[in-house]
């Protein structure tokens, strides 16, 4: 249970991370504000609350792992890792920029923090279960986390992934999907219908919980529920809005990729509450 | 050296001296274990082996997750399905994040023989070579295999190492020590130098024997690593002979050829041929046969370099 204090905390930093997220991509003139956005709560979440990490040793063996899978949501978690001091937050403004430590997509070779380069979609969860049997075969007892989004379930990998996951009982892994509605050509139903996504990943064999996605407490009932589950992985499907805090970018397909012009950064950091 | 082993046996014993050696090392394979030989370490070793069902993408990104947590994973399958079917898995999360992970491809080329031209990788080291930071291994026979895996797990960087899948003769005594990147000069001759790699190095032998009988010395190297290429090798040989014959199991396009022609042009231009397979797919038919057809013989070696040599000299 999270308390009084520890809720309002994770508030905040969530309302830093969209202002971080909206100014450094009005820096960057491209990017991609929507799915940043969905996926704020669960970031402040593992980054704030949940997971065992040194900001001063990236690379601490017994970590936590976070495999960021759909990596175009790249601001979001450059806003927890600078946030979270893995860097300075004056790097933000050169997102995408030439030699930025902050590359348009996640890129371990030169980001602090960044457990796993990504952007293709649909390798994320193949990268995590590889991290996971790792620390079985190490008897460690860091957890994985892994994020895709919606869309990217359409990519047949992450099928390959979800029979690994289950087959070498991977209850160190617990995976989330971003369950916004929307990828780049439209809806999910539009584009390509995934019909029933917890019945499917059940069918694989996975403990499966649906929660909102935008709520704190049902993020730490369920990565709770995720950790005591044994013998088999945890899907956490979360139900989020893409664009979320930003209200002429909520639920817009359009948002997927572009980042916004100044006036209208200003306007989404106003309701956000900041000054400019 | 006699006896003829398939480098693909001598990768499965070498896995079983690196697991005694080095804790780290664990392996993949993707419901081949039978024939990448990966089966005797599963036996011994099951808690490091993975077994990942038919699904090579998976298997490549899941090697690459071990590998960020410090295990030396081999990922085993076809070389076709190594390198086409997981190609953005071994290009962006292996090959891009620069993970240490080791892809033992077996089954290349057209000595695959009978499973015809699904089964045949022509173009696996093409694939491989362009991708940034990846180290190829083409090993000449058993023995060079075995000290080249033992070699690999100590090499930090993502390896492809390239197999067969057809016992060949050995070239190599046990004393025999290859050191990656380092290319080795087997014979030497001043008319012309055959450069060549995998099962291509001992037929280039033979085809200096005949050449010696003609009275035409050659030089004979050895590219068992061709990235990152011995560069000042191949110059050497371009230098000191004026004319190069390249010989691989592989499309004459962006393979071994390539690699020595684009060192060759900048540095030291001088005529080159090149032995291998001349855009086309491969297809079913004994080894020996398809070496024929594909025009890989040592005949056609020695036709190639009496061919390079009349143009040195014209
Ligand atoms: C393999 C691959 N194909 C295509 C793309 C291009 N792409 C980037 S984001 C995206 C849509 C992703 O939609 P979704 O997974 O729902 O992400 P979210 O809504 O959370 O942003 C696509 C097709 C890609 N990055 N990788
Ligand atoms: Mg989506």
């Amino acid at each position: 249970m999270l308390t009084q204090e520890q809720l309002q905390e994770l508030t905040e930093k969530a309302r830093q991370m969209r202002g971080h997220i909206i100014r450094m991509l009005a820096a960057a003139k491209s990017g991609h504000p929507g799915g940043s956005l969905s996926s704020v709560e669960l970031l402040a979440y593992l980054y704030f609350h949940k997971m065992n990490i040194d900001p001063d040793h990236p690379k601490m063996p017994d970590r936590d792992r976070f495999v960021l899978s759909k990596g175009h949501a790249a601001p979001v978690l450059y806003a927890a890792l600078a946030e979270r001091g893995y860097f300075d937050k004056s790097h933000l403004t050169s997102l995408r920029k030439f030699k930025s430590i902050i590359q348009g997509h996640p890129d371990m070779k030169r980001t602090p923090g960044v457990d796993i380069s990504s952007g293709s979609l649909g390798q994320g969860l193949s990268v995590g279960n590889g991290m996971a049997l790792a620390a079985k075969l190490d008897k460690k007892n860091y957890r994985v986390y892994v994020l895709m989004g919606d869309g990217e379930l359409e990519e047949g990998q992450v099928w390959e992934a979800a029979m690994t996951s289950v087959h070498y009982k991977l209850d160190n892994l617990t995976a989330f999907v971003d369950y916004n509605h929307l990828q780049i050509d439209g809806t999910i139903e539009e584009v390509k219908s995934l019909y029933d996504v917890p019945g499917r990943f059940r069918a694989f064999g996975w403990h499966v919980i649906e929660i909102d996605g935008h709520s704190f407490e049902a993020l730490d009932k369920a990565v709770a529920e995720a950790e005591a589950t044994k013998g088999r992985p945890t899907m956490v499907i979360l139900n989020t809005c893409k664009g979320k805090g930003c209200s002429f970018m909520e639920n817009q397909a359009g948002w997927h990729g572009m980042a916004p012009k100044p006036e209208e950064a200003a306007l989404a950091l106003k309701e956000l509450g900041f000054d400019a | 050296m006699g006896e003829r082993v398939a480098t693909r046996d001598a990768y499965g014993n070498a896995l079983l001296k690196l697991a005694e050696i080095n804790p780290n090392v664990v392996v993949l394979d993707a419901d081949l274990s039978k024939s990448t030989k990966t089966t005797a370490f599963s036996k011994k070793y099951p808690e490091r082996f993975f077994q990942m069902g038919i699904a090579e993408a998976d298997m490549m990104a899941t090697a690459g997750g071990l590998a960020t947590a410090g295990k030396i994973p081999f990922a085993s399958t076809f070389a076709i399905f190594a390198t086409g079917r997981a190609y953005d898995q071994v290009r962006n999360t292996i090959g891009y994040s620069g993970l240490n992970v080791k892809i033992a491809a077996t089954h290349a080329g057209i000595t695959v023989g009978d499973d015809g031209g699904s089964h045949q990788s022509i173009e696996d080291i093409a694939l491989m070579r362009v991708i940034p930071g990846m180290t190829i291994l083409n090993p000449a026979d058993a023995t060079e295999t075995e000290k080249l895996v033992l070699a690999a797990a100590e090499y930090e960087s993502p390896v492809y190492i390239r197999l067969g899948r057809e016992p060949m003769p050995g070239v190599f005594g046990e004393d025999y020590q290859p050191v990656i990147g380092k290319a080795v000069r087997l014979r030497e001759g001043n008319a012309a130098t055959i450069i060549a790699t995998g099962i291509m190095v001992e037929r280039a032998l033979l085809a200096a024997d005949i050449l010696n009988q003609k009275g035409t010395t050659v030089r004979v190297v050895n590219v068992h690593t061709i990235k990152p290429l011995d560069a000042a090798e191949v110059i050497k040989a371009a230098w000191d002979t004026g004319a190069i014959v390249t010989a691989e199991e592989h499309s004459t396009i962006g393979g071994l050829g390539s690699a020595v022609a684009e060192v060759v042009v900048q540095n030291r231009p001088v005529p080159m041929e090149f032995i291998g397979i001349k855009d086309r797919f491969g297809q079913s038919g004994k080894p020996t046969e398809l070496l024929t057809e594909y025009g890989m013989d040592p005949e056609h070696i020695v036709a190639a370099v009496e061919k390079v040599i009349g143009r040195k000299n014209s």
